[in-house]
């Protein structure tokens, strides 16, 4: 799934990261946990939690993790923006809460990690 | 052309509670990997096991260094604090187990996962420490195998 089509199926804000939007993901993982997101990332995912910290993006960096969706409208702080503007990550901001915004993205297709060869 | 023993060291000082900064070390080391041109999935692993000691560092400890040894051969990262030391080595090591405050946990880390992601990622992985002394981990990450 492109990233565009995650912004408009979320009705999605773009924070940053507007010129990656033709990138694809072949999965999604919805998480506050960054230790969980480190542990079972492994694959093109698209990240929605609702953490607006620095280590939200340290995290996905270390993964290459290139697109993160805020839930419940949260906005990041320009710090955070800047730091994911470097990485070449794009952000987005939802209103949806983390349900939702994961259930209208599985309901089209998107489908969670694989771990062992599992969808988990 | 590099010789066999062609060495790189990089070495960070980890700040305790320091959480505005806390991911800086391994963010520097991962650029230096990937400009020498070093496989992207080791880039990877590497950068998992040096951002999770990182942090371990940060949450859990007095403060400590992080040191990292690149050759042709393998990745060395050795992780040391000043203490407080681990009690129980094994428990330490379970998934989910943790003992990280509730300020940590509000910013998404003391989930139990950093020294079990650790150990999944790296080819060698070896942990020393007793209360009330320096804790230690040394990590291998193999970049080729000797012939």
């Amino acid at each position: 799934m492109k990233v565009q089509e995650i912004k408009e199926i979320l009705n999605a804000k773009v924070l940053t990261g507007e010129e990656f939007l033709y990138k694809e993901v072949n999965a999604a993982f919805g998480s506050d946990l960054m230790s969980d997101v480190l542990a079972f990332v492994n694959e093109e995912t698209v990240l929605l939690t609702g953490l607006t910290n620095p280590q939200v993006i340290r995290t996905a960096e270390m993964i290459d993790l290139f697109v993160i969706v805020f839930v419940r409208a949260k906005i990041p702080d320009d710090s955070i923006l800047e730091m994911a503007k470097k990485n070449n990550i794009t952000i987005l901001s939802t209103k949806y809460t983390l349900y939702t915004a994961c259930g209208k993205l599985y309901e089209k297709g998107l489908r969670g990690v694989v771990v062992k060869g599992e969808i988990r | 052309m590099s010789n066999q023993n062609s060495l790189m060291s990089l070495e960070y000082e980890i700040i305790e509670n320091d959480f505005t900064r806390a991911g800086e070390a391994s963010s520097n080391m991962r650029k230096v990997l990937t400009h020498l041109g070093i496989d992207s999935k080791i880039v990877r692993r590497a950068s998992i096991v040096t951002y999770e000691a990182e942090m371990n560092i940060v949450i859990h400890s007095y403060g400590g260094k992080i040191n990292v040894t690149i050759s042709p051969e393998e990745i060395e990262i050795v992780a040391k604090d000043k203490g407080p030391g681990i009690k129980d080595i094994e428990l330490a090591m379970q998934e989910g187990y943790s003992t990280a405050s509730n300020a940590v946990r509000e910013l998404g880390f003391g989930a139990g996962m950093g020294l079990p992601n650790m150990k999944k990622c790296c080819d060698e992985f070896n942990i020393t420490s007793e209360e009330g002394k320096e804790t230690k981990v040394v990590m291998k990450i193999y970049i080729r195998k000797n012939s």
